[in-house]
């Protein structure tokens, strides 16, 4: 996974609350088993014209900047379905961060395993940023992330902080796979496992007894 | 130390704390479907690791699947067939025990799994499907998770967590006659707000709840994720017990009664502590349904749809309504009543089970749908099915003129496959009513099984009552 430090990329904003999984990647769109060929179906439903095919619809924010690989929504976003194609999606459109009130937890958690980095911060906060990127000039649509730092700054001279939890910011720095890290722990896990079936042998599945 | 429910099975379950805050948390269960399994074991395949338990891991086919008789590999939505088969070979390389299309169990992950007893109180169930919460009704720690998740899951046997906080839903009264755990939850949802419970662990309790039946529960229990919650839970209880008694998977014999002590185990303290609670009687409630573009957009059947100009908390609430209420082609103020529908849903891992079959067909026995509405019937799982038809339900549903269906998700979600109708209004018992969940751009409004009955046969929205 890539690592993320620093950051500096476009910015638009989607702030209507609520926007959810089927939203960022409608299931029509998910069509082939693996995790790639999602990008183009990112918001599909809001960002082609509607039975115009893929014609862009030009009062999309994503439509009205080139290269973005930040977003600024709205509360609660990425709710709804657990489907880790909307991160996939996302990931392979080019976006980094996303900047919310706050997130679906299982949409959250993907993206963190994703290297895409959630940021938190006041409803306030965010309709500033939604403010100071709502430009025409690019340039103004610039923002400056510093993961280590936990800070980021616009374009337009707007500096703020944010907090992230330690295991969050830590898997982030360093581009962790989560699997490999927790198998470091797997004598710990094997002995819990043994204690467990012990202590819990009503709890264990073993095949054989199952009727079928 | 006085503790709840939630604590209890976390404990029980937390293999350690790690560095950064987090703790690794054991998996007892994992439960796979057509739709996601297939990319987690090939992922994991293609990262060189294997499932470290295949015993715990099993794997429906619920999503993809068609429901229309005599259904094959061949599915409706392009490219089906590629997931469905990537599956059936994943969970077989993999040796994970498959629910395959023409299994007699198959049916949606969240039906069969509590049907055969997989989920059971006090286990750590999970599955990559935001609805798995619904198995927290009896009594496990069951939630959603992603993809990748679900292959840390499967290769470690545990997954890692920041403890969630916890919320309980103190449900005092009983429901009055004909009105259902589903009105009661998007009665909660409705007042709460669909960020009511984010990120808590919610245990659902009080005489309200005591009353519900295992089904009802789980109804209750599947929108949980609706009011964003890492999961809903409702303590075991002797309709637990009695429920999962002879189940497949459950324990038999001296395990049953090991398991039986240890879930009786299973409950709050008197004087547990939750970061948040909520009261709520819900003997005056009346049937209770959708009328905009989220779960929280929820009102009474013999109410009026808001008006933005009068009801929004601020710019930002105002203009989500008026965007909900014109995507929906309703006027603020209208009451939901004169609306007319195209089509009537019943089924999802919200309201497919028995009980939901046996509601709607109160409603239907004798009478018709109106014209020119599509009505479908979709049976949370082939076991369902035969109960229903055991005890002639199917017949009841065709003489209305319902389509009867074989077991699956179905018209809950459009994936590209069959859906109703552009922009149709539906009447549906599922658990989304988001911009095109079940088609191009359809009007979708959730409601309980007898709600969606009646407004079948009225051919708007309506509710059993008004028959
Ligand atoms: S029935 Fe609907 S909500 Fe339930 S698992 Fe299937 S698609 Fe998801």
């Amino acid at each position: 996974m890539t690592p993320f430090t620093q950051h500096e990329g476009y910015a638009v904003a989607l702030l209507q609350p609520n926007i959810d999984t089927d939203a960022i990647i409608p299931s029509r769109e998910m069509t082939s088993v693996g995790k790639r060929g999602l990008a183009d179906g990112l918001f599909a439903g809001w960002r082609y014209l509607a039975g115009q095919g893929r014609t862009p619809n030009p009062d999309f924010a994503l439509n009205q900047l080139d290269d973005v690989s930040i977003l600024i929504a709205g509360p609660n976003f990425g709710c709804g379905s657990s489907r880790e194609h909307a991160v996939w999606a996302l990931v392979e459109f080019g976006v980094r961060a996303v900047i919310a009130p706050s997130f679906g937890a299982i949409f959250r958690n993907n993206c963190v395993r994703n290297g895409v980095l959630p940021i938190s911060l006041p409803e306030s906060s965010v309709q500033a940023l939604a403010q100071s990127v709502d430009s025409a000039r690019a340039d103004d649509c610039i923002i400056r992330i510093d993961l280590p730092k936990r800070q980021l700054s616009t374009a337009t001279g707007m500096a703020l902080a944010f907090e992230l939890p330690h295991s969050d910011h830590n898997m982030l720095v360093n581009g962790l796979d989560a699997i490999g890290l927790t198998q470091q722990h797997s004598a710990d896990i094997a002995a819990f496992m043994q204690k467990d079936a012990e202590v819990r042998r009503w709890a264990q599945l073993s095949r054989s007894a199952i009727s079928r | 130390m006085s503790q709840s429910l939630f604590d209890k099975i976390w404990d029980q379950h937390q293999v350690k704390t790690l560095e950064d805050g987090s703790s690794l948390v054991l998996i007892d269960r994992i439960f796979l479907h057509e739709r996601t399994g297939a990319v987690a074991l090939e992922s994991l395949h293609d990262a060189g690791r294997e499932v470290l338990r295949p015993d715990t891991a099993f794997c429906t086919m619920d999503h993809i699947v068609d429901t229309l008789p005599g259904r094959s590999d061949d599915t409706r939505m392009p490219s089906g067939k590629a997931f469905i088969q990537a599956t059936r070979q994943a969970t077989q390389a993999a040796n994970i025990r498959l629910f395959d299309l023409n299994d007699p169990q198959q049916g949606i992950v969240h039906v069969i799994s509590p049907e055969l007893g997989i989920a059971q109180p006090g286990l750590t169930l999970v599955c990559p499907d935001s609805h798995t919460c619904t198995q927290g009704a009896l009594g496990a720690l069951a939630w959603g998770i992603g993809s990748s998740e679900a292959e840390h899951a499967l290769a470690t046997q545990t997954l890692r967590l920041i403890k969630p906080k916890s919320m309980r839903v103190n449900v005092n009264g009983t429901l009055p006659a004909g009105i259902t755990a589903k009105d009661l939850i998007l009665h909660l949802i409705g007042r709460y707000g669909a960020a009511g419970a984010r990120g808590h662990v919610v245990e659902f309790a009080g005489p309200g709840i005591r009353a519900l039946d295992l089904e009802a529960r789980m109804t209750l229990c599947n929108m949980a994720v609706e009011f964003s919650a890492f999961s809903g839970i409702i303590a075991p209880d002797e309709k637990t017990i009695a429920y999962l008694k002879g189940r497949p998977y459950a324990p038999s014999g001296d395990m049953w009664t090991q398991a039986e002590s240890a879930w009786r185990e299973l409950y709050s303290d008197p004087d547990a502590v939750f970061d948040s609670e909520i009261e709520l009687d819900c003997s005056a409630l009346s049937a209770s349904v959708t009328w905009g573009t989220s779960p929280e957009h929820a009102t009474t059947v013999n109410g009026c749809a808001p008006d933005p100009q009068q009801h929004a908390r601020d710019e930002q609430h105002r203009a989500a309504m008026q965007r909900a209420l014109s995507y929906m082609a309703i006027a603020p103020n209208q009451p939901l009543r004169e609306l007319n529908i195209d089509a009537a849903f019943i089924g999802s891992c919200t309201n497919s089970r028995l009980s939901d079959l046996r509601a709607a067909a109160d409603v239907l026995r004798g009478r018709k749908v109106a014209d020119g509405v599509r009505a479908i019937c979709v049976p949370g799982s082939m076991s369902v099915k035969r109960a229903a038809e055991a005890e002639g339900l199917d017949a009841v549903f065709r003489a209305a003129g319902f389509e009867w269906r074989e077991a699956g998700c179905s018209m809950c979600f459009f994936a590209g496959g069959e859906s109703m109708g552009y922009r149709e209004r539906v009447m549906s018992t599922t658990n989304r009513n988001f911009e095109s969940r079940q088609g191009p751009e359809t009007r979708t409004h959730l409601a309980s099984p007898a709600t969606v009955a009646a407004s079948a046969v009225f051919g708007r929205i309506a509710e059993a009552a008004e028959l």
